[in-house]
């Protein structure tokens, strides 16, 4: 039975639709909130800002996180920024201009509706950081300051030095904490979601593991919000945090949750290149730096022989040797443009044989211009702890010498399917924040993860799931001992016991580098039919062996990291194949996921509006069965799908 | 490079612990400190024993999951750097390193290098925010701040609660924890509001928690990976002071 | 108040940082009072006179006592909380950290050097001098008259033992003073990243003058008793 997908989409105009829905949709009155029970999975700036905007709404609120506080989610590693339209540089900026950049940028594979709804609330956004006390960089008159960001010809982008997710989540963070201590938010540290429960076709609670004891905990409550973020190292390789993982999102997939888009995953084009075999993850340099650097690689392969080979350094490059090719290609936004454009030239450059260290996988982002126009102080401000970081990581001054950068998988644009509501395709069971699918189609602007996590958790999620509960008045609390829970509890259970009774050979990591290869050579920056069919398959073998030959130690009812990096891997191995499928079925190039076999004679991606302007929502049918697409179709009723220009 | 490795293994909280010695090999300088034991454990794993158990998640330096003394040093050698910035580089090649976690009464051992910090937490819970709602909040840019207090507010709200302050200090005391958050919105005019509230509130935790007493020797200024100053300390300890002398 | 004087850390270092600027003030007196020894032996004596067992010298001293006792006992609770906060399980390998002067983490030892000179200090000079008084004796045990202060620093720095362990005391009370002054203003919250550097320089110049004043005294009268006339007395 394919799935039902209603994305329930107010009526009316663009700019009424959010007012509109917001006043038709019920409200439970304060003395029914009392009674009912939230659980939040994931306290990144979505989960916290929700938890903290229910709690202070007066619902009893669980909130889950596998690191030991709330505050180091992942969404603390974001840099750049968060864009709102405040117009408050006068640059004609307004709520549409930021939703049709979104729209735009996403590359026409997102909603229209949820798109405006995200950047009428962007403006709230900052009203509510700055109360909170989030120190964001400002002027001298003491007004707030902006800078620019990739995909936009204005500057909206909202600010704190280089730290400013860090910033964000500390401010929800902080809301939590109030919430925690006036008694409405109970936290719950160290403890992971590893099922969840449906009882009745509805959402009834999880199934969560103490990471410290071990001990296989079940929790009810009437509605469970998924805010576990987004699966980008299923690559192994990427900017995520170590522990950052889909199997929240990917549980939720197995108990009948509509997975949309997993294909569409963002490679981030600034990062540092990969150094060895034994390398743990890829750091990011902000995209901020694409403001004043200058990316390049030399217009001689003699030169870039030279550079390889030591007998040049790139500052003896001259001005006429650089092939700056953004700025060539694209003259109207040159360095900012969008992420998946500014990694895709870079890869086409080191595909021709430019690329610029000994693996041939790197190009320069170059700071002379900047140094020169701006002085070396002003620089040191606007970046100084950015090239501090990778000078310590690569022992090479970017002051004196450029930048090596290289792209990396940064951010998943897909997810659990939700409508309108943020609600999954299961009653009762949300996502917010990069663990859903919905407002980034397929490619994400730079600064508007946050905006999408803190839109969600303080704006959206707060009203829309009050028409649901207000359903719910009537409930008794939920109660844990009933078969659906105690099955959901066996199964976890037998799934560890299994992975520990294999006693193979292979650690989990030995694993995970093998899929992450197979993703990034097959399911990487360039996709093919071949690539993806061979990926398949590859995938396919590499679970076996898995669940084969897997080695764990320890035990199961203690501390134990290898069967949390187990329990991961198994979903990633699952999630691997399914992102491949998408990128299978999507005969088309669009975003951050490009098809070789369809591009423009210039190499750009070539969408076909004909036949995928939709959603691919895929329906899970067992771990070696092949998953049933349903589509969910994309009505661009206010802008008109064009192909994305960012040369004039 | 190799190195030897004297790293601190204990089964759980309730169990003592000991040294343990291992040897690491044709280890790249290029390696990160926490990479280096990723191949220690994936050796040790696939020898069947139990890998060290360490704190660690973004692996940039901003999360403040990662923890570990190392050689004497909080975060290890290196100014400003948290243990997932240490590069091998740092050491000498053949070196003996000391690995230990976080000593301090309020810090307990979970396992391993791990150990439990949800104190910091507890603290922040009794005031490190601003008590405003959702959504009940003026423009952002109705109240100018001035560019010099926002900077120093920024300064000490790069605070990434890693625990090396109380880890560091020769008291175990979490001062400059308390500090940076209670300076940073005392620096913004919306933080003022509760100021007096707040630091009372915390420092009170604080105590309450076992952490010791601050008695100014600036150790943990010199390992805190954000290089947060004791100035903020000293703002701390007016915001206290006129607190209790306006009660 | 009085509460959070004796419950809260912050209380209890307000306690230890006002006493100690007490005493710091106190330490500054007592000295510049020494140095007039060295000029004038009748002045000085003449000073004894005057904080003999009168009432406001009594009352003086018995405050004292008290700022001392307080500045002790408030060092001890202190410490022990922090010992305890440490933790039982101590680090392997401990360093100084960069920037870190050695005296900040050995407060309490030097104190203990402190509190020991004083000990030796009462039984060499105030035992002989107001206890005399107080007890209605007109000549101390050694033969000499409870005011003639003069003769008694004579007397006492003649011998090169007391000359050693006063030195090692005064030594003891600069290391404290250095990280003791600019602490009590950081306690008090008036410091800040540009006053540090200066309020650093005022601890060590201030120790250094209580040291170089207090050093004074007892070198020159050691030199007054090896050598007469290299002193001028001659």
């Amino acid at each position: 039975m394919a799935l039902k997908l209603d994305a329930k989409i107010p009526a009316g105009e663009l700019a009424q639709k959010w007012s509109n829905h917001k006043a038709a949709i019920k409200v439970v009155s304060p003395a029914n909130k009392r009674k009912l029970d939230v659980i939040i999975v994931g306290t990144g700036l979505g989960g916290a800002s929700a938890a903290a905007s229910l709690g202070e709404l007066g619902y009893n609120v669980k909130i889950f996180c596998i690191q030991d506080s709330p505050r180091r989610a992942h969404s603390i590693a974001a840099q750049g920024g968060i864009n709102a339209a405040k117009n408050y540089q006068n640059d004609n900026d307004s709520v549409y201009r930021l939703f049709y950049d979104t729209i735009k940028g996403g590359d026409y594979r997102a909603r229209e509706a949820n798109v405006y709804r995200l950047a009428e609330v962007s403006n709230l956004i900052i009203d509510q950081c700055v109360a909170q006390g989030v120190p964001f960089a400002r002027e001298y008159g003491g007004l707030l300051a902006n800078r620019s960001f990739g995909g936009a010809q204005v500057s909206r982008t909202f600010y704190a030095r280089g730290q400013t997710g860090q910033q964000l989540l500390l401010g929800a963070y902080a809301a939590l904490n109030k919430e925690i201590a006036a008694g409405s938010v109970k936290s719950y540290p160290r403890h992971e979601m590893l099922d969840i429960v449906v009882e009745d076709g509805e959402a009834k609670g999880i199934i969560a593991r103490n990471l410290v004891t071990g001990e296989i905990e079940r929790h009810g409550a009437h509605a469970v919000v998924i805010a576990t973020g987004g699966y980008g190292n299923v690559f192994f390789l990427s900017t995520n945090a170590m522990a950052s993982n889909g199997s929240a999102a990917f549980q939720c997939y197995r108990k009948g949750a509509g997975f949309a888009n997993p294909c569409f995953t963002q490679i981030h084009p600034t990062c540092i290149p990969v150094h060895g075999d034994q390398q743990s993850k890829l750091t990011l340099m902000s995209e901020s730096l694409r403001n004043d650097g200058r990316i390049w690689v030399p217009k001689k392969i003699e030169d870039v022989q030279a550079i390889r080979t030591g007998a040049k350094k790139p500052s003896d490059i001259a001005e006429e040797d650089r092939d700056y090719y953004l700025e060539r290609r694209y003259p109207a936004f040159g360095n900012l443009v969008p992420r998946d454009v500014a990694s895709r030239a870079a890869k086409e450059r080191c595909d021709a044989g430019f690329g610029v260290n000994e693996t041939g996988l790197a190009v320069f982002l170059d700071f002379k211009t900047a140094i020169e126009r701006l002085g070396k102080e002003v620089i040191k401000q606007r970046y100084g702890n950015l090239f501090d970081m990778y000078e310590e990581i690569t022992d090479v001054s970017p002051y004196e010498e450029p930048m090596q950068i290289f792209p990396a998988v940064h951010y998943t644009m897909g997810g659990i399917w939700v409508d309108y509501n943020l609600m999954t395709t299961i009653p009762g069971l949300y996502a917010i924040g990069e663990a859903n699918f919905s407002d980034h189609g397929a490619n994400r602007l730079g600064a508007s993860a946050l905006m999408q996590g803190l839109a969600d958790g303080y704006f959206v999620l707060p009203y829309t799931i009050g028409d649901y509960l207000s359903h719910k008045i009537q409930a008794p609390k939920v109660d844990t001992d009933t078969p659906a829970f105690a099955e959901a509890e066996k199964a976890v259970k037998e799934k560890i016991a299994k992975l520990f009774a294999i006693k193979g050979e292979k650690s989990v990591d030995d694993i995970h580098k093998q899929l992450g290869h197979i993703m990034w050579e097959n399911v990487g920056m360039a996709r093919t039919k071949e690539s993806l069919e061979k990926a398949i398959v590859e995938i396919q073998a590499l679970r076996k062996e898995f669940w084969k030959d897997v080695k764990l130690v320890g035990e199961e009812n203690e501390f134990n990291v290898e069967l949390e990096k187990a329990l991961r891997l198994a979903d990633f191995l699952e999630l691997g194949e399914l992102m491949a499928r998408d990128a299978l079925n999507r005969e088309e190039s669009c975003g951050g996921h490009f098809r070789s076999e369809h591009q423009t004679e210039e190499g750009e991606a070539k969408r076909d509006d004909e036949n995928f302007v939709y959603a691919a929502v895929w329906e899970y049918k067992g771990m070696d069965q092949a998953p049933e697409l349903t589509k969910e179709p994309l009505n661009f009723e206010f802008v008109h799908p064009a192909q994305r220009n960012y040369k004039d | 490079m190799n190195f030897t490795l004297k790293i601190w293994r204990q089964k759980d909280a309730k169990s003592k612990g000991a040294f343990e010695t291992y040897k690491v090999e044709n280890i790249s300088p290029d390696t990160s400190f926490l990479e280096m034991l990723d191949i220690l454990n994936n050796d040790l794993i696939h020898a069947g024993k139990e890998p060290v158990a360490f704190d660690h998640d973004c692996r940039e330096g901003i999360c403040g999951m990662c923890s570990l003394h190392i050689d004497g040093h909080a975060h290890g050698p290196g100014q400003a750097a948290t243990t997932c910035q240490i590069y091998m580089r740092k050491f000498r090649d053949g070196a003996t390193i000391t690995v230990e976690p976080w000593r301090s009464a309020a810090f307990p051992v979970i396992k391993d290098l791990v150990v439990n910090r949800s104190a910091y937490d507890q603290i922040l819970q009794a005031g490190g925010f601003i008590s405003v709602r959702t959504n009940s909040v003026p423009d952002a840019n109705a109240i100018p701040i001035a560019k010099a207090d926002a900077d120093e507010s920024m300064d000490a709200a790069a605070c990434i609660g890693c625990g090396a302050c109380a880890a560091t200090c020769k008291n175990g005391s979490a001062m400059l924890f308390v500090a940076a958050r209670v300076s940073s919105l005392a620096k913004l005019p919306q933080g003022r509001v509760e100021g007096a509230r707040r630091a009372k509130a915390m420092v009170a935790k604080m105590d309450e928690l076992g952490f010791g007493n601050c008695t100014n020797t600036g150790a943990c200024q010199a390992e805190c990976p954000k290089s947060i100053s004791i100035a903020h300390i000293a703002r701390l300890n007016r915001e206290f002071l006129s607190a209790k002398f306006e009660d | 108040m009085s509460c959070f004087l004796c419950n809260s850390s912050l209380g209890k270092k307000l306690v230890m940082s006002i006493s100690g600027c007490v005493l710091v003030l106190f330490i500054l007196f007592h000295m510049s009072m020494n140095l007039t020894a060295i000029f004038s032996p009748e002045a000085y004596n003449t000073i004894c006179e005057l904080l003999g067992a009168n009432w406001y010298a009594l009352v003086a001293t018995a405050g004292l006592a008290a700022i001392v006792a307080i500045h002790f006992i408030y060092a001890i609770v202190l410490t022990l909380n922090n010992y305890r906060a440490r933790g039982a399980q101590r680090y392997e390998v401990t360093v100084k950290e960069p920037g870190v002067a050695w005296a900040s983490k050995n407060m309490l030892v030097l104190g203990f050097i402190v509190l020991g000179g004083l000990a030796l200090h009462l039984f060499n000079f105030w035992a002989k001098m107001q206890l005399v008084e107080l007890t209605g004796n007109h000549v101390n045990s050694l033969g000499l008259a409870p005011t003639d202060g003069a003769t008694l620093i004579a007397y006492t720095f003649s011998k090169w033992y007391y000359v050693v362990i006063y030195l090692v005391w005064f030594a003891a009370l600069w290391f404290h003073l250095t990280h003791g002054v600019w602490s009590m203003f950081q306690t008090v919250g008036w410091a800040n990243d540009t006053w540090y550097p200066r309020l650093k320089c005022i601890s060590n110049i201030v120790a250094t003058i209580v040291f170089l004043g207090f050093a004074a005294v007892v070198a020159i009268y050691f030199a007054k008793s090896l050598c007469p006339c290299c002193a001028g007395i001659c």
